[in-house]
């Protein structure tokens, strides 16, 4: 009996705490809402079975309970209730994969006029590159990495001498204007992760991988790494900014380009022989690694 | 009628080859250390298992502790963190689960409930419990070396693995990857004896549909580890040979700290497919055991014959057999083909019917039972709550694009640990409150096993119930501290806190579970013989509990299936398997007895 009210008690003390959990979703800030909507259908699909089948032992340890003279029922087989139990639970399954396959769909096709920008990961600080004028990326090698060209940006590819350099601080993002994030890393695996707008990939040296995504909400919201990636895996952040497309074309201008970068490295390069690494980033980020360095 | 499982079949063959004789052990050394006899080599590995286990509880509280009071405890440092988590997951998964299930349970019930007297290759069976434990003292001996032990996370993803971002990346990750393959090795030369045992050492009688079901799972088992861990094997001395002789399996052109490094040309990802296509099937190498035993558990102490045998063992091989091709849904983030996702995503939900099937059968065996409310009893129902949690979360994860925003958070912690870790363990615990008057001739105290049960059931369902919402919320996981993020209320840190007293809780009752075996041992209850009356033949040998050779001079003969709970017309609530039909059965055959027993 103990049990069996054990067993209701899970049951609905399941279904309050869902229900009364503040801990849930951040408000959605980009276009994959169809995602939350699948995992509400599966949230009520896999919720009813999950009550159904612990309020079905909670009465049968009630009502079949032990009692000396009893006999349990001699059944081992129902073939009939069996192929009932297959056909309803694939119908389940169906109902869930097929909604899920149709958004993932959407997810690997990029729309046509997507704009592209890159989010560059490294132990454990982000950097991004826009295209300049002509609207492309130039190539990159982690050969071409240097202490005045930290993306290793090919010098002659004439694409990459107008890209524009995002050097840590934050990114911003034009509203409503269907992007695609190019990913790159030059050490390790990353993950660029935004709870906000739901969509995330790994990032994986040696290649580029992608996601896309269309901002719907303006605001600032926290970039972070979503792949183990060493020790100073916690403190990769980043921010992101979503604003108007006007306020957005602004801050790009402001930005430099490969090409001033590289004029402005040449004429400080003797003054400085600190560490890349050691330059970039957040307070936060190079505090983290002095203290890994000190110990 | 076809012949089911459960058909009485009266003509059992005589034997057609003689027996050969045991090795008999000529001193104590022979008989308690280098013993040949799978019982104490069953009980040798599961006290290690259960040794590395205590490290991997204590590495979960230190984890906890950091958690639920960050920056309270500083001598936590980040580099401790990762080490602690990635050797709790691997000892868990490989060291723990793996080897208590295989070499723990298989060893001591394969050969007693098929009716042998020992494994087939007696000598290799010892053989690989001594690499077993080389491998857990090469493992531990990683905290001794500069550096300590690897904190690349449970699943040794490289670059970082073997690169200085990370903790351990010397030693430490050689020692993990040289440990791995010893532990493969020895479980090569145990998995290899269980399944020949199974195949060829079945007494008289016991065909393959009148197996127990927990020989069903360990079978399933561990053939699924037998195809999966070279996997790893490889996978292991790859990453090996990029650590010590920089070769480049798994490393591409890498400019590390401003430094670039002499790789280039390999795949990371390559290492995230051999990986998990050992990974997935291992997530069942630890459930399908789990499976089966909990399977004759809940028949035993409902009193009632397992509901669709037959379809719990079609389920257990087909479970099987899909588990070897899903393993991507461990990467549909990682950068793979994006395509790769709509094949995975089908394969993974389609799994969840033959596992949805079973729990269904589980229910169904407790409908019309006659439920005994023991230890085992209660453990079985709180498997199958976990288990089910833990499982339909898995299709939330398994269905592509939900997983898109859901994987590396929180969410998929608290799954994982609900289906692999507390579920199996739930039926561990189940199986040991079961089979420990087998093993011991002494019952478990109860009132001790009262308290373990409650405080471990609702206590591990309180720890990771609200860490699935955590994950919603998108609190990545592997975070050594969440510093300063605006998404995450800061009830979340009230909640951390909550979790890791309720951890430090759950594990004392561990140790009150350890206390009690021991104790029991000495002062228990003595056990009357198959003190559950069960019907498997483990409970049917002549000495009690069964000594070396398991049965006495003659193997039993098996006559019917292992679940005859409440046979009409017997006279006891349950026939054991080696027990003769009562009438000689004519030529009528298996039908005539059936539709007779029938009736």
């Amino acid at each position: 009996m103990i049990a069996a009210i054990a067993l209701i008690l899970v049951a609905v003390g399941t279904v309050v705490f869902h229900f009364m959990s503040p801990w849930w979703w951040t408000p959605i800030a980009s276009n994959w809402g169809y995602i939350d909507d699948t995992i509400i259908l599966t949230f009520w699909v896999t919720g009813v079975v999950f009550i159904a089948v612990i309020l079905f032992m909670a009465y049968c340890c009630i009502r079949f309970r032990y009692r000396k003279d009893a006999r349990s029922e001699y059944e081992p087989e129902n073939s009939k209730l069996e192929w009932w139990l297959t056909i309803l639970t694939t119908i389940g399954v169906v109902a869930m994969l097929t909604p899920g396959l149709f958004v993932w769909h959407q997810f690997v096709t990029v729309p046509p006029g997507a704009a592209e920008f890159e989010a560059l990961g490294q132990q454990w600080s982000w950097s991004y590159r826009f295209p300049g004028k002509d609207g492309i990326l130039g190539t990159t090698d982690p050969r071409n990495v240097n202490d005045d060209n930290p993306y290793g940006i090919n010098p002659k590819d004439p694409n990459g001498q107008d890209d524009i350099l995002v050097d840590g601080d934050e990114l911003h993002l034009p509203l409503g204007q269907p992007v695609k994030a190019l990913l790159r890393s030059l050490d390790v695996l990353h993950d660029f992760y935004v709870p906000q707008f739901r969509a995330k990939m790994d990032i994986i040296p040696g290649m580029i991988t992608y996601f896309w995504l269309t901002p719907t909400r303006t605001g600032t919201f926290d970039i972070l790494c979503f792949e183990l990636c060493g020790t100073g895996h916690y403190a990769m952040r980043g921010t992101v900014v979503v604003e108007e497309k006007s306020a957005f074309e602004a801050w790009l201008k402001e930005q430099p380009t490969f090409a001033q970068s590289l004029a402005a490295a040449k004429t400080k390069a003797k003054k400085a022989d600190v560490k890349l690494v050691l330059n970039k980033g957040s307070a936060q980020i190079s505090g983290t690694i002095q203290a890994i360095s000190n110990r | 009628m076809a012949t089911v499982a459960h058909d009485e079949d009266a003509y059992v063959a005589p034997a057609e080859v003689e027996e050969v004789d045991l090795y008999h052990p000529k001193s104590w050394i022979t008989k308690y250390v280098f013993s040949q006899d799978a019982k104490v080599i069953a009980i040798q590995y599961a006290t290690t298992a259960g040794a590395i286990g205590l490290v991997a509880l204590v590495l979960s509280w230190l984890m906890r502790l950091q958690l639920g009071f960050p920056e309270v405890f500083t001598f936590i440092e980040a580099e401790d963190y990762y080490q602690f988590i990635t050797m709790h997951g691997m000892i868990m998964v490989i060291y723990l689960l793996t080897a208590l299930f295989l070499g723990g349970f298989g060893n001591y019930l394969i050969p007693l409930m098929v009716g042998a007297r020992d494994m087939v290759f007696p000598y290799v069976n010892m053989v690989s419990y001594w690499v077993y434990l080389l491998a857990v003292l090469v493992l531990v001996s990683s905290w001794f070396v500069p550096g300590g032990p690897t904190g690349a996370g449970w699943t040794l993803y490289p670059p970082q693995a073997i690169l200085s971002g990370t903790p351990g990346s010397n030693g430490g990750i050689i020692l993990m990857l040289v440990s791995l393959a010893l532990f493969i090795v020895g479980f090569t030369m145990g998995g290899l004896n269980y399944v020949v045992t199974v195949l060829q050492a079945r007494t008289r009688g016991m065909s393959l549909m009148r197996m127990p079901l927990t020989v069903w799972g360990i079978f399933v088992a561990t053939i699924l580890a037998l195809l999966a861990f070279p996997a790893l094997f490889v996978g292991a001395i790859m990453m090996s040979l990029d650590k010590i002789l920089e070769t480049s399996f798994f490393m591409p052109a890498i400019v590390e700290m401003g430094e670039y490094l002499s790789y280039g040309g390999g795949s990371p990802v390559l290492f995230q497919h051999l990986f998990w296509f050992f990974g997935h099937p291992e997530v069942y190498i630890v459930a399908l055991p789990a499976f089966g035993i909990v399977s004759d558990l809940l028949s035993v102490h409902a009193r009632r014959h397992i509901f669709g045998y037959r379809l719990m063992v079609w389920a257990i091989v087909v479970i099987g057999g899909l588990s070897f091709i899903v393993w991507a849904h461990h990467m549909y983030v990682s950068g793979m083909h994006p395509y790769f996702g709509f094949f995975f995503a089908t394969t993974t939900l389609i799994i969840a019917i033959p596992t949805a099937l079973k729990v269904y059968n589980w229910t169904l065996t407790l409908w019309r039972a006659n439920i005994q409310f023991t230890l085992p009893m209660l453990f079985s129902l709180a498997f199958i709550v976990t288990f089910v949690n833990g499982g339909i979360t898995g299709l939330f994860l398994g269905n592509v694009v939900v997983d898109v925003p859901l994987s590396d958070t929180m969410f998929v912690v608290a799954h994982f640990h609900m289906v692999m870790g507390v579920a199996p363990l739930l039926v561990v615990f189940g199986a040991i409150y079961h089979w420990y008057p087998l093993i011991t001739g002494k019952m478990l105290n109860e009132a001790m096993g009262q308290f373990h049960f409650w405080v471990t059931f609702l206590g591990a369902y309180m720890i990771f119930l609200p860490i699935h919402y955590l994950g919603f919320l998108g609190v990545p996981r592997r975070y050594y501290e969440m510093g300063d993020t605006t998404f995450i209320p800061d009830s979340a840190a009230t909640l951390n806190a909550f979790v890791t007293v309720m951890a430090l809780i759950v594990g004392f009752a561990q140790l009150v579970f350890l206390f009690n075996m021991v104790w029991s041992a000495y002062r228990g209850k003595k056990s009357d013989r198959n003190p559950w009356k069960a019907c498997s033949l483990e409970w049917q040998t002549e000495e009690y509990p069964p000594a070396h050779g398991n049965f006495g001079k003659t193997l039993p003969s098996v006559y019917r299936w292992p679940y005859d709970y409440g046979v009409p017309g017997a006279d006891d609530d349950f026939i054991p398997q080696n027990q003769p039909p009562e009438r000689p059965v004519t030529d009528s055959g298996p039908e005539a007895a059936s539709t007779q027993a029938a009736e």
